[in-house]
């Protein structure tokens, strides 16, 4: 691919000084989508076919068409109807919505906004990770500015629609970031995901029917309002389009948060974007979207683009795009019984293939880890893995065994 | 029971804005603990009997609550909880090195306190910050990026004169650079 990749110019995350004050949002076209839909041109469902008709894959980890799950919301029959937001970003390497709460905060609003507009919901909760104090502070703020400025609340822009908006934190669980279990979470409880069906679009937060999204899924919202479902469909790869904000860390000499279209190339992003590898290392792995994406080798990422379906092909997926670079002196055995230390600390243990097989993921590899490994165990690890993958109720123990 | 704990006016206020939110009382839970941890430094048992009892939720519930979530401290922490992330990218980028640094200088190790009560230490895991390993997190609040033993050095020295470090926001690296 040929993309001129310093010639892009961030819209999720514009260059713009101050862009997170409402004033200076607002002067910039900020809640100009908002006050478009709440027109006489638009309606509900004409909202969700335009979103549908862009393709937001999510970008909370699946990459499922934001529209299309918008779409499978029941008809409005009078009572509450939830949008809840997943600003959770628990999943290792991952670190961009945060960027946009600290950064552009409305965009998100007003996406979020727009959302329940089309979906017809009576309230959105955002849901934000514990540890991101500084974060929810900053979020708070920016939503009183926008209660004050009557973009939320009742009739809002007079248009007869009313929605309420309320932020609320997590205290440290990462499988709060799966969706059921962030709204047990929201309730109030321990955060034990639910057994689906059914689905959060028949009986999500209190039983009422309830849409999760991402972050930056919401946030890509305005801007299809804005300019139109082609224009997103036409950025990046065809059948994964538009902006993304790629989280690049590791072993590379410029780590950061990145924006630009989906299917860009790896090695690009390693290598130019991100300034090499530090101190002129070779490559010798990368996780390419969150750890709970399979790892690539070094050597196998010549023509692999950061999207779906060349993932896919690769033998990975594409997360949250939050990409994890391993250089050549990279201690595998080491890593792996890190991230394993992760998952059973992290599986919630409702299920009994999860729960201990978390568990012996991290004693086998701890046993290799120290020197003891024996042929043995690499089989006992596969024959775990097969056991856990598709047996449980929620993701965890499936990501446990790819990684 | 006689509780040692109390909330302020202020805190009962705050109690009542969380409630506010939600349709129902028992999601104001999680908030809630969160203002007794942050009043109490804790939320011990009789703490969480003081939650229960102001929300009018079975102890049992607050109990679970409390215990399923890593960051409510269940048993009195130093004034400053040293949160370092140990996770993937800081483990990558010398995390490790930054734990055990600390640990030397403040001779504990991961999961103790300091005997004049000053200072806790843990390893914890990623906290969404991998871009700027190695990293750590004061007391559930502040962020310190990018990691060195001087840095520590530092903040060591301004926590002991009950100084917070500021919060450091990382800009976009395609952004022009602004000062
Ligand atoms: C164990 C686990 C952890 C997850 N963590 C997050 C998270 O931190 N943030 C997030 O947006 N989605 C997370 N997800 C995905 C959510 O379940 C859900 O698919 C997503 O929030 C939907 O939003 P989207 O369609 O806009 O991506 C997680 C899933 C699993 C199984
Ligand atoms: S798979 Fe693991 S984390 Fe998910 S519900 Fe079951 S035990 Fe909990």
């Amino acid at each position: 691919m040929s993309f001129d990749w310093k010639s892009y110019t961030p819209v999720i995350i514009p260059d713009i000084p101050n862009l997170h004050e409402i004033d200076v949002y607002t002067k910039n076209g900020g809640y100009d989508s908002l006050k478009e839909v709440l027109s006489d041109d638009w309606d509900p469902t004409k909202v969700v076919n335009e979103v549908k008709a862009a393709n937001i894959r999510g970008r909370g980890g699946a990459g499922f068409n934001a529209g299309l799950k918008w779409s499978f919301m029941p008809k409005p029959d009078g009572g509450p109807r939830y949008l809840a937001c997943n600003g959770d970003e628990s999943e290792p390497g991952t670190f961009k919505d945060r960027k946009i709460f600290e950064y552009n905060p409305h965009l998100f609003i007003e996406g979020a906004l727009i959302a329940a507009y089309a979906m017809q919901c009576s309230a959105i909760y955002v849901y934000i990770r514990g540890e991101y104090y500084s974060w929810i502070k900053m979020m708070e703020k920016a939503l009183k500015d926008a209660y004050d400025k009557g973009f939320i609340g009742k009739n809002i822009l007079g248009s007869g629609f009313d929605v309420e908006f309320h932020v609320t934190g997590g205290a440290g669980a990462y499988i709060c970031g799966e969706e059921t279990s962030m709204l047990e979470s929201l309730e109030g409880k321990r955060g034990y995901p639910r057994v689906k069906p059914p689905f959060p679009a028949q009986k999500g937060l209190w039983g009422r029917p309830t849409t999760i999204n991402n972050i930056e899924t919401l946030s890509c919202v305005p801007l299809v309002i804005k300019n139109g479902a082609d224009w997103f469909s036409g950025i990046g790869a065809e059948t994964h389009p538009g902006p993304v904000l790629y989280g690049i860390s590791g072993h590379v000499n410029r780590p950061g948060v990145y924006e630009l279209p989906t299917g860009m190339p790896v090695l690009t992003l390693i290598e130019e974007v991100a300034g090499g590898m530090r101190n002129g290392k070779k490559l010798k792995g990368l996780i390419p979207g969150g750890s709970s994406t399979p790892i690539l080798r070094g050597d196998a990422l010549e023509g692999v683009n950061m999207d779906a379906d060349s993932l896919r092909e690769a033998g990975s997926m594409m997360g949250t795009a939050g990409m994890i670079v391993m250089d050549e002196d990279t201690d595998m055995v080491e890593m792996l019984w890190r991230i394993s230390h992760f998952y059973h600390h992290e599986s919630c243990g409702q299920c009994t293939p999860c729960r201990e097989g978390t568990g012996w993921l991290e004693k086998i590899l701890l046993k290799i880890r120290n020197g003891d490994g024996e042929i043995r165990d690499l089989e006992l690890l596969i024959d775990l893995c097969s056991q856990m993958e598709g047996r449980t109720i929620c993701a965890l123990a499936d990501a446990a065994a790819y990684y | 029971m006689a509780n040692n704990y109390e909330f302020t006016p202020e805190d009962l206020k705050e109690i009542e804005t969380i409630k506010a939110k939600f349709p129902e009382v028992m999601p104001a839970t999680l908030p809630t603990l969160w203002v007794a941890q942050r009043r109490f430094g804790h939320v011990e048992p009789e703490v969480q009997h003081l939650v229960a009892e102001t929300l009018d939720l079975p102890v049992s519930h607050v109990h679970g609550v409390a215990t399923f979530y890593t960051q409510y401290y269940k048993e009195k922490m130093g004034k400053y909880v040293l949160d370092v992330c140990t996770t993937t990218s800081c483990q990558l980028c010398g995390g490790y090195d930054m734990l055990h640094y600390l640990e030397n200088k403040l001779g504990i190790k991961a999961g103790e306190t300091t005997k004049d009560g000053m200072f806790s230490i843990q390893s914890v895991e990623c906290l969404g910050a991998c871009g700027y390993a190695p990293m750590m997190q004061i007391t559930n609040d502040v962020y310190v990026n990018n990691l060195t033993e001087e840095k520590l050095d530092e903040v060591i020295e301004s926590l002991k004169a009950d100084k917070m470090p500021e919060f450091e926001s990382v800009g976009m690296p395609q952004h022009t650079e602004r000062s």
